[in-house]
């Protein structure tokens, strides 16, 4: 990837998560929000994670913030007329971002800049080599994981839905044919 | 920079087909609405009556697509009261931007060899184009989600609850499809796909994923016209409860970009059909060299001729589903919206996993894993 190209990428991604923060309607907090993942999604197919790449534009752009705008539109969210919030709270958050900016600062003066340049092998990113670890080197721990989601989905569900009239815990009100 | 110039051109030239297919169909629809409800349509608009002054039977087809966009872009370009000007005007680009794009891996036919250089007619060869489409394909509700909302219209914006709900539904039917397919290929490149359907099987029968792919090609189609919001899938617009859905307060160009959206995904998917199922720009018993038909019969053809022929069956196969798309518009009713989510999670969801669960024994049954 051009350093230049690089560079344009970085500052837009900069730009975009500012906007998350900054803006004060939460509609376009997200759209900025999906702006700065589908440029994080760009920067790894360009420095060679291609599978990767696709796949947060996939999950996180085209999926998981659908979710969040109809959690936004659900909730009836509304422009913030004025910083909510404490004084004491916005300045030990002050604080607390600027030590974090701080360690990032020394941990990047120390990092090595020649790990950056290493070749990477032919196949490196791509779904098969993707597939390999996840199929052969960690199948126990992704089938887990998928397993602990499947049951999170289900526990969601089962704490969500309301009771039909039929079961106990219904408040007797008859629902329509569509019920 | 030959390179270069030849890459732009496959772009512009792929664009330009896709959006002109895109455009003709609106003029299709018509017609074929009036050809299924056995009245004469689409011939009315006659600019300054010069068909009927030259003596030309009928001009609705030049007359649609000329009148069309003339009145469309310059009509007053009207945005609500109280409507969030920037969203309003970026939410059609943004719609109709993803679909555009999808275009770009679509291999519209064989490669040909000009002066020494080969060129692969697809405009970008990408090996992972199966999750690229995928990808746009779930940028693409933004557009329609936020078009509505920006409205600051009641009607608009539930038809933008019901557009996206149905989008990211039928999109995990159309992902569990695509994902069959891919299995079944071995590969996410849609060009091989297209070389992985030539041949034969038995001597005669072509190798097309419909054969093998009987399921997922229902799926996908059936996916596919909920994705573009098509009858009997328009709850997003339904006339009858929400004016016109999520562009009601749409007008002038940024109401045709939506309509352009519209046709270009009944494009979009027909073009993904055929690529997966329908060998692409595959012609049975066609070969580089020419016609090897099953009767041992063989005629020779120059390899241009036979990459043109490629390009033409092609687009041929696209219209065709076009056409199926406007045939079971204008036949089915619209389903009711709890029908729209049954359909979608109960039957198509398990059918596609289903799905995938057989294609994987039959593969390993089959000894194709690696």
């Amino acid at each position: 990837m051009p350093l230049a190209l690089f560079i344009f990428l970085a500052a837009l991604a900069i730009i975009s998560s500012l906007g998350v923060v900054i803006q004060r309607n939460p509609v376009h907090s997200l759209l900025a929000l999906v702006m700065t993942l589908l440029v994080i999604a760009v920067l790894f197919i360009g420095l060679g994670a291609v599978t990767v790449g696709f796949l947060q534009a996939i999950v996180y752009a085209g999926a998981i913030m659908v979710l969040f705008l109809f959690v936004i539109w659900l909730l009836n969210l509304q422009v913030e007329e004025r910083p909510v919030g404490h004084l004491a709270l916005k300045f030990f958050g002050a604080i607390a971002a600027a030590a974090l900016v701080a360690e990032l600062f020394l941990f990047f003066a120390h990092a090595h800049p020649t790990l950056a340049a290493k070749q990477l092998a032919p196949g490196y990113g791509s779904l098969a080599s993707l597939a390999s670890v996840l199929f052969k080197d960690y199948l126990v721990a992704f089938e887990a994981t998928s397993v602990l989601l499947l049951v999170a989905v289900v526990g969601a569900v089962a704490i969500a839905r309301r009771p039909g009239p039929s079961e106990p815990g219904a408040s007797g009100v008859k629902t329509g044919a569509a019920s | 920079m030959i390179e270069l110039l030849i890459g732009a051109l496959k772009a512009i030239i792929i664009l330009l087909l896709a959006l002109n297919l895109a455009a003709i169909l609106l003029w299709f629809e018509r017609k074929g609405s009036a050809l299924i409800q056995d009245r004469i349509g689409a011939n009315r608009a006659a600019i300054t009556g010069l068909g009927k002054k030259l003596g030309l039977p009928n001009l609705g087809f030049v007359n649609t697509l000329v009148a069309d966009p003339i009145k469309l872009f310059t009509k007053e370009d009207f945005v609500p009261e109280g409507a969030d000007r920037f969203l309003h005007s970026l939410a059609p680009f943004l719609a109709l931007f993803p679909v555009l794009i999808t275009f770009a891996v679509v291999p519209f036919g064989d490669q040909i060899t000009i002066a020494g250089h080969t060129i692969v007619l697809q405009a970008a060869s990408l090996d992972v184009a199966a999750l690229y489409i995928l990808a746009t394909i779930g940028i693409g509700v933004y557009g329609v989600a936020l078009g509505g909302w920006a409205s600051n219209n009641r009607w608009a914006l539930l038809g933008s609850v019901r557009a996206t709900a149905q989008m990211i539904s039928y999109e995990i039917a159309m992902g569990l499809a695509i994902i069959a397919v891919v299995m079944t290929y071995g590969t996410l490149d849609l060009q091989a796909m297209c070389h992985a359907q030539g041949g034969v099987w038995f001597g005669w029968l072509p190798r097309w994923g419909i054969f093998v792919q009987p399921v997922a090609f229902l799926l996908l189609m059936t996916a596919g016209m909920a994705e573009s919001k098509r009858v009997p899938f328009d709850l997003p617009e339904g006339e009858s409860e929400l004016i016109a859905g999520y562009f009601t307060e749409y007008s002038g160009g940024k109401q045709a970009c939506f309509m352009l959206t519209d046709f270009a995904e009944i494009v979009l998917v027909s073009v993904l059909v055929t690529t997966f199922f329908f060998g692409g720009w595959q012609i049975p018993w066609l070969y580089r060299d020419g016609f090897h038909l099953p009767g041992g019969a063989m005629l020779a053809m120059p390899n241009l001729l036979v990459a043109i022929l490629g390009v033409i069956a092609f687009w041929v196969k696209v219209v065709i589903f076009c056409w199926f798309q406007i045939l079971i518009r204008w036949t089915l009713p619209r389903f009711r919206y709890d029908q729209l989510m049954r359909l979608g999670w109960k039957g198509l969801v398990p059918l596609g996993l289903l799905n995938i669960v057989a294609t994987a024994f039959v593969i390993v049954l089959a000894g194709g894993a690696h």
